[in-house]
């Protein structure tokens, strides 16, 4: 197993895309650090040879009809978006500066 | 021990089953049913606190709809008119859908579930939203960031979760049943810490479709209620294949409500796991599985002891799948279609970030850190697959076991209802309440909680049997036995 005494809790946080506070950091980081020395007990257990299970139960390419059915109207879309302008959701700007 | 007091109302007392026995004979009418139940909710609410929202009017309305339906003679089933109460991860189109998250606060389900849908075919009302931690992460209901959960029976403990609200309103007479989902025993633990019944079908057996996902190849919706007979009949409103969810099981399902006092054509054999008997069971929990196995055993069944030997690595398992599959399915909640957004942003990527940061409150932070860690470059083999491949070998065990018993035995929960505020800091320890229920869900299996004999203190205790994939009317027989 990974040796969990180092977590880069910026790194984690950034892939997680989530703003953390100084203090948050050191939380979590210290409970992270407890959770993963706990992992480690998966390591105990052979598991050459042995299948990961994806899913409880098997079951493979359930597909439904390709079939229009009915979809939401724009308004019923766009009803809980948190800032629309027309049609449309309003986000800040996504493109650099010439 | 401060509890809540009983109702007053004989109605409250009353089963689903038993209720819609009533409407049939004309007893009551489907207004005076929700008329009551609302009643208890005003009164004693205040205190439980399981419900987020209730929209009176709506109810009232629905319930004399089933009652003009009733008298026209096209009543949509036996339950037409009776309330049901709705976990808040559960989509009832036009109400909050809030999974009691400040991120989704202000969401409004803009269509229903599979399962709300049928209820509504039914005749069902959907009535409320129930509280829970949040996007169905904890044990304890502590982790609503919108309101706070007491434990009927004793206000000063946790309700269980994270379906603690669906728990607490049965418990509590404010709805006659309830819907949870559940992840890791998020149905069947705050049953046991309420005294209420329980059951998580097979995986597949009921429809995700309109449930907020939190980790998908494990959660499952099911029923809550306060007798084995009532959660066998909302499981056959809620059972069946849905196109909308390509997980749901092709096979039609059985009536499960049918023939539930039948006796087995042989004894039943039934394992008592010995794994799940030994350090941590608190005595008074254990001495609830004495009497149960001393009553299963005079009604004729045979009790065996067996063995799984993986079952100490649950807990690991678990908490690395869910959090994996949490850190991918919750992040659709950027701030950018729904959901909150954070105010003063500097670009898209800083929205995501505030909004994230500002929205998720602790727990669902470290899950998502968490998952988001174990799936990253360089560990995803370590704990991701690893855990994947343990996954399979305590799924063997189960299948190991059923290939000697027809069912297992193991106490719901290692502890009666602990103490709000107990175990807030320590997420391990919280997480350790989980330990007897997480298997079923690694390994997709069906299980109920039934209540067991209580502590001398009065605090209930929970009876776990778990059953083969699909077997969920034979649990129901067997849990019956018990009841």
């Amino acid at each position: 197993m990974p040796d969990p005494t180092h977590i880069d809790i910026d790194y984690v946080a950034r892939l997680a895309r989530i703003s953390l506070t100084p203090e948050e950091k050191e939380t979590y980081a210290h409970q992270l650090h407890d959770v993963l020395v706990y992992f480690e007990r998966l390591g105990s257990v052979d598991v050459e040879g042995v299948e990961p299970s994806a899913h409880p139960v098997e079951r493979v390419n359930a597909l439904r009809a390709d079939e229009p059915g009915p979809a939401f109207s724009p308004e019923e879309a766009l009803a809980n978006a948190p800032a629309r302008r027309a049609q449309q959701i309003v986000v800040p700007k996504v493109v650099e500066e010439a | 021990m401060s509890a809540i007091p009983p109702p007053s109302n004989p109605i409250l007392f009353l089963s689903a089953c038993e209720i819609a026995a009533g409407l049939k004979l004309g007893d009551f009418s489907a207004r005076e049913v929700n008329e009551a139940f609302l009643a208890r909710i005003q009164a004693v609410d205040g205190e439980v606190g399981a419900f987020l929202q209730i929209d009176r009017e709506d109810i009232l309305s629905a319930a004399d709809a089933a009652d003009e339906r009733r008298r026209a003679g096209e009543a949509r089933s036996a339950f037409d008119g009776i309330p049901v109460g709705m976990k808040d991860v559960i989509a009832v189109k036009g109400q909050p859908l809030t999974c009691a998250s400040r991120m989704l606060a202000n969401f409004v389900a803009p269509y229903d579930a599979t399962v709300t849908t049928r209820l509504r075919a039914a005749g069902l009302i959907p009535a409320g939203r129930l509280n829970m931690d949040e996007f169905a992460m904890g044990s304890s209901t502590e982790n609503s960031a919108l309101g706070k959960t007491r434990n009927p029976v004793d206000l000063s403990r946790a309700p269980g979760g994270s379906s603690g609200g669906s728990a607490a309103a049965v418990a509590a007479h404010e709805m006659p049943w309830t819907l949870g989902s559940d992840t890791g025993g998020s149905i069947r633990q705050p049953a046991a810490f309420c005294g209420v019944v329980g059951l998580k079908p097979t995986y597949g057996r009921v429809s995700r479709y309109g449930l907020v996902a939190y980790a998908s190849s494990l959660d499952q919706i099911g029923p809550m209620g306060r007798t084995v007979d009532d959660v066998a009949a909302l499981l056959d409103l809620l059972a069946g294949p849905d196109p909308k969810d390509s997980t749901s099981w092709p096979d039609p399902p059985p009536v499960f409500s049918r023939d539930l006092g039948e006796a087995p054509t042989r004894p039943w054999r039934i394992g008592l796991p010995k794994e799940c008997f030994g350090e941590g069971l608190d005595p008074d929990v254990r001495a609830a599985v004495d009497q149960a196995i001393a009553t299963l055993t005079a009604q004729g069944c045979e009790i065996v002891d067996v063995s799984l030997p993986h079952s100490e690595l649950a807990i690991p398992v678990y908490y690395v799948i869910a959090t994996a599959e949490a850190s991918a399915n919750l992040a659709r909640y950027d701030g950018v279609r729904y959901g909150h957004r954070a105010a003063d942003v500097s670009d898209a990527i800083d929205l995501y970030f505030k909004s994230r940061g500002e929205g998720f409150g602790p727990e669902v932070k470290r899950r998502v850190l968490l998952g988001a860690y174990v799936l990253s470059s360089g560990y995803k083999d370590a704990y991701y697959i690893r855990a994947q491949k343990v996954r399979s070998l305590i799924r063997k065990d189960f299948t190991d076991a059923f290939s000697t018993v027809d069912a297992l035995l193991t106490p719901t929960t290692p502890t009666p209802a602990f103490p709000l505020g107990e175990k807030t800091s320590d997420p391990l320890a919280m997480y350790l309440a989980d330990i007897y229920t997480i298997a079923a869900n690694l390994a997709g299996l069906p299980a109920i909680s039934v209540p067991g004999k209580p502590t001398p203190a009065g605090l209930p205790t929970g009876l776990q049997l778990l059953a083969p994939h699909w077997e969920e009317h034979r649990l129901l027989r067997i849990a019956r036995l018990l009841a």
